[in-house]
């Protein structure tokens, strides 16, 4: 049996995706049930001149970047058009990063004519209508390399993938970066750190923590196996989202210390009658390190 | 009813003591909800609250002033079950809500939540222990509206 035929090209890219990839620990095992016709930062049997002047095959077609309609010229050839040949061929694309998923941070440097590949932030494309039935979003600034391999061996194996309404997989983006955080605890009660790195206190409140509202599983599947931004004490800049990037990202937005966005589909008054009630309570423990170290 | 039907209900003073200010919390937390829910301006909703507030105050003056006289001033009374806002959630969580969108909207400035509730509500409960003492020279609703322009314009962006 023949393995699926496995495209990857850059657009608007800082190749962070392609990195993140190449630090999953089972990077070539994963490989090696696809033939990989490109890729441009590894050795392939197929060069970029290939790609563009050549007609491959492509049974998947991975893209990394930011889409850009016009003036992204590659070897002479405007890259949309390369990618639009392979889209068509392709039974299956995945956009790899929120880049070229929804636009992300190159968007910002021309928001007018530089969005995702089917998305442009939350609003549809022409590319859309023309691809949906083939497409897989995966967010993330940069994508979890596990979160990739998912989807590569899953599609391997003919299996069938979830996805939401932005066809997100929802075994990864199902659930929010919240979920799993080792400082739930703290979340719950109300109790905000007292600084970045500590293991104590939540970064919900005052320090910009996105997790309660951005979908995403960094607090299942860990990075690197071992941690994640919130567990090492660093706030979630909601980076899966297709508004990512925002501004001020290290102090939470409140109005009159109320957070402006709620944990996701809470209602403003519920959290604010939970939590009113949360922090009534001083939880000892919680005031206390984790750890007392010796003076 | 004798006063010793009351433990029939309430088995100790201060269970009835908390019951009471869970139940003024809950009237006057949905008073201010039917406000919050109306598309009006800021300034109107401050004169809309502080019409109900005053409004109570002379219909129902024993809520307003268990509040001030027996709530906040015997707190030893509510530490067991009562800490915190606990009690008092409903009517904190729309007050909450009020500054929220006053401040979503652009009317109102941005500041911590403690500074603008001391004014707001210390100025309503000042005025409803002057009337409790008797030293108003008018009926309460004569102030309204002057409380009402000067609390916004001690709140307004």
């Amino acid at each position: 049996m023949s393995k699926p035929k496995l495209l990857w090209l850059q657009s608007i890219s800082c190749n962070g995706n392609t990195h993140s990839f190449f630090n999953h620990p089972k990077l070539f095992s994963i490989l090696s049930h696809f033939e990989l016709l490109y890729h441009p930062l590894l050795d392939t049997d197929h060069t970029l001149e290939d790609v563009i002047f050549e007609n491959l095959d492509c049974d998947i077609l991975i893209l990394e970047g930011s889409f850009k309609e016009q003036n992204m010229v590659k070897l002479g050839v405007e890259l949309s058009t390369v990618i639009e040949k392979y889209a068509q061929k392709a039974k299956h694309i995945i956009t790899a990063g929120t880049c070229a998923t929804f636009g992300g941070v190159f968007k910002q440097s021309d928001p007018e004519n530089i969005t995702g590949f089917a998305f442009d932030i939350e609003e549809k494309t022409k590319r859309y209508e023309l691809y949906n039935a083939k497409l897989i979003s995966l967010p993330g600034c940069p994508i979890h390399p596990k979160w990739l391999s998912f989807v590569l061996l899953m599609l391997a194996k003919e299996r069938r993938i979830v996805l939401d309404e932005m066809h997100r997989p929802q075994e990864l983006y199902g659930i929010t970066v919240h979920t799993g955080c080792t400082r739930n605890e703290y979340f719950e009660w109300k109790v905000d750190t007292k600084g970045w790195g500590l293991k104590e206190g939540c970064l919900f409140y005052e320090n910009g923590c996105q997790a309660p509202y951005t979908r995403g599983s960094c607090n299942k599947i860990l990075w690197n196996d071992i941690s994640s931004k919130t567990i090492a004490g660093t706030p979630c800049l909601g980076c899966t989202e297709p508004n990512f990037p925002k501004r001020d990202l290290f102090s939470t937005k409140t109005n009159m210390g109320i957070p402006t966005t709620m944990p996701l589909g809470i209602p403003r008054r519920a959290y604010l009658t939970a939590t009113g009630i949360a922090k009534s309570f001083k939880i000892k423990r919680f005031e206390e390190r984790v750890i007392k170290y010796e003076s | 009813m004798s006063v010793g039907n009351l433990y029939n209900y309430f088995s100790s003073k201060d269970i009835l003591a908390k019951e009471i200010i869970k139940y003024t919390s809950e009237v006057l937390g949905k008073e201010i909800r039917i406000v919050n829910l109306m598309d009006i301006s800021t300034k109107e909703k401050i004169k809309k609250i502080v019409e109900l507030y005053f409004r109570m105050a002379k219909e129902r003056p024993e809520m307003i002033e268990y509040f001030l006289r027996v709530y906040l001033s015997n707190r030893e009374v509510f530490n067991d079950g009562c800490e915190g806002m606990i009690c008092v959630n409903e009517f904190i969580t729309e007050i909450m809500i009020f500054f929220d969108d006053g401040v979503a909207s652009g009317d109102l400035r941005n500041q911590d939540f403690f500074s603008a509730f001391g004014l707001f509500m210390g100025y309503l409960g000042g005025m409803v222990f002057l009337k409790g003492e008797d030293v108003l020279p008018h009926d309460i609703e004569f102030y309204v509206e002057d409380i009402s322009r000067n609390i916004y314009n001690a709140l307004k962006a």
